[in-house]
């Protein structure tokens, strides 16, 4: 669940990245956050995984008060949710099991739970034969895959997929978003940050649009071509 | 953390160690040579109170008898010195049987003394005993008014000395101990930071899936704490071995400047290198992760 209630942010450097959002995403939903560079996207997923906090208004993520919450808390904030990131940030030199393992490991789940949950993710992926393989072996929108395997190991309540895309050609992007959309009808609410239009409008979800820092649009279905067309 | 998983943490640890080890071996290096210095420093500093205790625990005097005077007459001052106040005993020891006794204490060395007999550059002295060591101080100054007597060499002044040396060893000690023990820190700093640089990456997505801070710490730690252990470790045998060299050389060329066996301190210098090692590792390995934990 999560909630921005009239939230602002300005930079240190005087940049107001936000002005005054207000954004409601209940449990299970499938959203789109679309918008041009600069309209605020980073902005709301960083104060989403507590790396930032809002300068006025309040945000509200899995039961965590962003504005003051606290150091010790926001590991604990970061474990109901999953980061996809679209550079993908494996680690190389460990392999995609280990990629995966290495997510539980951090949290401190005990080895025979990890031995269980990794190859069942891996599967769900369907990269449980490239277990063993390094990430460099393996094309983009399988790494992409490995990072949402990640994502996922720890069951969290929310996949936040910034840019998830946008270093793979269509065909593997379709099924990226495909994956995603398979995992949210599994019950996790999945917030997929955007700017490619065609790819959303493939899939009648709700698109929240930002620009210069506020919602320009939210709608149900594929509305995010329209209202650039319309700017 | 919902457990501990040590073995995980040391695995990393180690790994850590041997993925950058020149630098691993720069550092335990240092800081064995660091530990090293400020040990012997630290064993001087023992020794020369041991030695304190030692001449503090000997009441003996000596009295040397003006050069001026033959050695019968100087012979004949027995009675004068013995009725002194608090003296129990005086010995004549005369500028020929204190030659002697030098050149036995030469040893090997003994010819350089040779043709000394007939310039003998020796005094008579006398050897004095006293009944109480409360009014040591007291005994010495009626000993120097005896006319005849050139100059009173008392434990006291050597204990003075003694002092002082030992005062200079500890400001020496002290300054060394801040000055290394700073050396240690920033190079065990410097070896966790390129440990934490190669694994930036690593570190931010274990903040990013939820990992504590104590738990990205951890294995940082380890490789702080472990280069800290190998390095007092290692430090102790070579210390062991130098000092068991020195009191041997010490011992066979100044008997009375023999070192305390190492097996009367080894215990304390044992905890003492393992406490300044694993402080100083585990230290500068929470300075270095510091400001890769604020993401």
């Amino acid at each position: 669940m999560v909630r921005l209630i009239d939230v602002h942010k300005t930079y240190d450097n005087g940049t107001k990245a936000l002005k005054g959002l207000t954004l409601r995403i209940d449990d299970g939903e499938f959203v789109f956050l679309v918008g041009p560079s600069g309209s605020g996207k980073s902005t709301v997923t960083k104060m989403l995984t507590a790396e930032i906090r809002p300068t006025e208004g309040r945000v509200v993520v899995n039961n965590y008060t962003v504005n003051n919450i606290k150091s010790s808390e926001i590991p604990y904030l970061r474990r109901t949710l999953g980061v996809v990131f679209q550079d993908f940030r494996l680690i190389d030199k460990k392999s995609v099991y280990e990629n995966v393992a290495f997510a539980m490991r951090a949290v401190g789940a005990p080895q025979r739970v990890i031995k269980k949950r990794v190859p069942y993710m891996l599967d769900l992926v369907g990269l449980l034969h490239k277990a063993r393989r390094c990430p460099n072996e393996l094309a983009g929108g399988e790494q992409q895959r490995v990072a949402i395997a990640r994502a996922l190991v720890n069951n969290p309540s929310l996949i936040i997929a910034d840019e998830p895309t946008g270093n793979l050609d269509p065909a593997r992007s379709l099924e990226i978003m495909m994956l995603l959309e398979r995992i949210n009808s599994l019950g996790t609410t999945v917030l997929v940050v955007t700017h490619e239009r065609e790819l959303v409008n493939r899939f009648s979800k709700r698109v929240v649009a930002l620009d210069g820092g506020m919602i320009i649009s939210d709608r149900m279905g594929g509305y995010y071509q329209n209202e650039t067309a319309r700017h | 953390m919902k457990r501990l998983d040590i073995s995980y943490f040391l695995r990393q640890g180690v790994g850590s160690i041997f993925s950058h080890g020149f630098m691993s071996f720069a550092a335990v290096t240092v800081m064995m040579a660091c530990l090293i210095i400020t040990g012997s420093f630290s064993l001087v500093a023992f020794n020369i109170d041991h030695m304190i205790a030692k001449v503090e625990s000997q009441s003996e005097i000596t009295v040397y008898i003006d050069e001026a005077l033959p050695t019968g007459d100087a012979q004949a001052l027995k009675d004068t010195i013995a009725s002194a106040a608090n003296v129990s005993k005086a010995v004549f020891v005369s500028k020929e049987q204190a030659l002697s006794e030098f050149r036995k204490e030469l040893g090997e060395d003994s010819s350089l003394v040779d043709g000394l007999q007939d310039d003998n550059p020796l005094r008579n002295s006398y050897r004095i005993f006293i009944k109480d060591v409360k009014f040591y101080g007291e005994t010495v100054e009626a000993l120097k008014k005896i006319p005849q007597v050139a100059s009173v060499v008392s434990r006291k002044d050597i204990t003075d000395r003694l002092i002082k040396v030992r005062s200079v060893v500890n400001a020496v000690s002290f300054v060394l101990i801040v000055m290394l023990g700073t050396v240690s820190l920033f190079i065990i700093s410097n070896t966790v930071k390129l440990a934490t640089f190669t694994r930036r990456e690593e570190i931010a997505i274990m903040k990013m899936v939820g990992a504590t801070n104590n738990f990205i710490r951890a294995p940082f730690v380890v490789e702080g704490f472990l280069l800290g252990l190998t390095s007092s470790v290692t430090a102790f045998f070579a210390q062991w071995g130098i000092y068991y060299y020195l009191g041997k050389t010490i011992s066979a060329g100044f008997g009375l400047f023999a070192l305390v066996p190492f097996s009367g301190v080894s215990q304390t210098a044992f905890l003492f290198f393992l406490a300044s090692g694993t402080f100083v590792g585990t230290a500068g390995s929470l300075l270095a992760i510091r400001k890769f934990l604020n993401v």
